[in-house]
């Protein structure tokens, strides 16, 4: 098992008020699988991928990687594991700065993790990770302003492969782009499973991108899991009422489309 | 039925000389009395500049527009700048606009209630300005009308923000409400209350609804008809059901193909559409989708289809798809 996370809680504290925005979760992430972690604004969610990437202190609970306790991590450790797992924003150009251009983004990222690389590797790996981003050539010497939503969030993809991650957090990566961009960054995130046998762990609340992608599926709502299981289980079968009125919520072209007909063939019906 | 909003040959040109370029490029679309009317296409199409030169807002004031507009069988014309009384008087009681960022469409340093108080009709009664805003809040759902009205825009969440800027919308009895990509930024749960909500207020009131997105599920369960934007032209355009249920521009197609389905197998790889939108001054000869069609053929490049009927609906391709089963690809 590469990630086990047992009981975790994540707590935000303001003065003397505590706010415990991830209640207590547990699940587990096996090298190459797709976890998708699906719900409301406010569901707690980022909260939980931020812990994961060490970006916010687990208040309870445990999380082991590769059977360590990630609490108990030495600071060679730390800098190991924060180098294994990667993450990428819903805001691909605010995560980006905007005052480097995306070849310094990515060299930045190879001088701290793979500081060996001389300057002929790195230029090859750079080229390597625009490959299996999709990404021309042309948008190394581009500020993140001059990309558009779609490049610059296969900019970020790229940014966080340089570092050779083990996990992958994807944290809401295609609300905010153009349907069919949407379909290449998805598509993306399969075959980075798929060719590099990288783990990811897809944060999204609109279920049918979640159902294309993820082996396993989490449903959260106030901090808890709701239910979680097989995509393919929750989604043919799903036990609960909140997970019922995701899925009832997804604009789907096919479902509404048959509504259409149904409501139509109703209103002959009658005389 | 009769028709609210006509809209003939409608082309915006920014720039000049060399510098030219012209972002939306003959369109042609009505939208019916409380008809609910979608656009559709990509990011840089011209959607969202077809809907701001209705009462030519910015960055339209500044455009070379030109064009036929018909509001309310009234004829009014695109020409002259953003004060021209023509068509700036159609701003709030004819037409309203819920855009796509909410928290960026409100005032931030200005109380809610006081907004949305500035947008009702000039002749309301002044004492009932207040009662009549919380009722507005009210309508649209918000659990405690009276503390959103006494809120800042910073204190809401972007799904409470948004139904604040739908309330305002709806302050002035608009004839026509404009919804630009308003549920983009928020996630499926808010995203169908807030389009429920536009439904059901603008059937009460009769408002008619021009929704711009780049999501066809959205258009699929709500609106009646559909337009499909490529580059600046419309390039698809018929009743929901005839359009979506057999596309017949590869584009409208692409589009389809590109949003996962809940009954797809699951892991089926998505179909993209190959490229991106063009910037305008970079739009091909021909047919500009034809570079990115998988269909295209020669003649798709040395000129532009012109919108004709076909099937029910209306298609500006050469090679349309015509919905027999030889078209499965």
């Amino acid at each position: 098992m590469l990630l086990e996370v047992r009981g975790a809680k994540v707590a935000y504290r303001r003065g003397r008020k505590v706010f415990e925005a991830v209640r207590g979760v547990s699940f587990s992430l096996d090298k190459g699988q797709t976890l998708g972690i699906v719900g409301e604004s406010g569901s707690g969610k980022s909260t939980l991928s931020k812990a994961l990437a060490l970006l916010l202190p687990f208040s309870g609970g445990s999380a082991l990687y590769e059977g360590r306790d990630i609490s108990a991590f030495t600071r060679a450790e730390r800098a190991r594991y924060r180098r294994s797992v990667q993450m990428v924003f819903q805001d691909a150009t605010g995560s980006m700065n905007p005052r480097m251009k995306v070849r310094a983004a990515l060299e930045e990222v190879l001088s701290v993790h793979r500081p060996e690389l001389g300057r002929k590797e790195r230029a090859s790996r750079i080229a390597e990770l625009l490959d299996s981003t999709g990404l021309a050539s042309s948008v190394l010497e581009q500020y993140p302003r001059e990309l558009s939503g779609g490049q610059c969030q296969r900019a970020s993809f790229a940014r966080a492969l340089a570092a050779e991650p083990s996990v992958l957090i994807a944290d809401e990566p295609v609300s905010a782009l153009d349907v069919s961009v949407q379909a290449r960054i998805l598509n993306l995130v399969r075959d980075l499973r798929e060719r590099l046998g990288i783990s990811v762990i897809l944060v999204s609340h609109d279920l049918a991108v979640v159902r294309n992608v993820c082996d396993n599926v989490c449903v959260m709502h106030a901090g808890l899991f709701e239910e979680s299981g097989p995509a393919e289980e929750v989604f043919a079968h799903p036990r609960t009422e909140y997970t019922r009125s995701l899925l009832a919520a997804v604009p789907d072209v096919a479902r509404a489309l048959r509504a259409r007909r149904e409501e139509a063939a109703a209103r002959e019906a009658r005389p | 039925m009769e028709a609210l909003l006509k809209i003939r040959n409608l082309r915006i040109a920014f720039g000049k000389g060399e510098e030219r370029t012209e972002p939306v490029r003959d369109v042609s679309f009505a939208v019916p009395r409380g008809g609910r009317v979608a656009i559709v296409g990509e990011s840089g199409c011209g959607k969202s500049l077809t809907s701001l030169a209705i009462t030519r807002l910015p960055p339209v004031d500044s455009s070379e527009t030109d064009g036929r507009i018909s509001f309310n069988g009234a004829k009014r014309s695109f020409s002259g700048g953003a004060s021209s009384p023509g068509l700036a008087s159609l701003r709030g009681r004819g037409v309203s606009y819920v855009f796509q960022d909410p928290s960026g469409s409100l005032n931030p340093v200005m109380r809610i209630g006081a907004q949305i108080e500035e947008a009702l009709p000039p002749d309301f009664p002044r004492r009932d300005k207040k009662r009549r805003t919380v009722e507005l809040l009210a309508r649209t759902g918000l659990p405690d009308p009276e503390r959103a009205a006494a809120s800042y825009p910073c204190n809401l969440s972007g799904g409470q923000c948004q139904r604040c800027s739908l309330a305002m919308a709806l302050a002035a009895e608009p004839d026509l409400l404009i919804a630009d990509e308003p549920t983009t930024a928020l996630d499926v749960t808010t995203q169908r209350i807030v389009l429920n909500l536009i439904d059901e207020l603008a059937r009460e009131n009769g408002t008619a609804v021009l929704l711009i997105t780049h999501n066809l599920g959205l258009v699929a369960g709500r609106m009646d008809a559909v337009n499909v934007m490529y580059a600046g032209t419309i390039v698809e355009s018929g009743p929901v059901e005839t359009v979506l249920s057999a596309p017949r521009h590869p584009y409208t197609k692409g589009l389809l193909a590109a949003v996962p389905a809940l009954d797809a197998p699951r892991g089926a790889l998505l179909r993209d559409i190959p490229g991106t939108v063009p910037p305008p001054d970079a739009w091909p000869d021909g047919c500009a989708f034809h570079p990115r069609c998988p269909r295209a053929k020669p003649e798709c490049a040395a000129s532009a289809p012109p919108l004709t009927d076909c099937g029910g609906a209306r298609c500006a391709c050469f090679h349309p798809f015509t919905g027999g089963s030889g078209d499965a690809s």
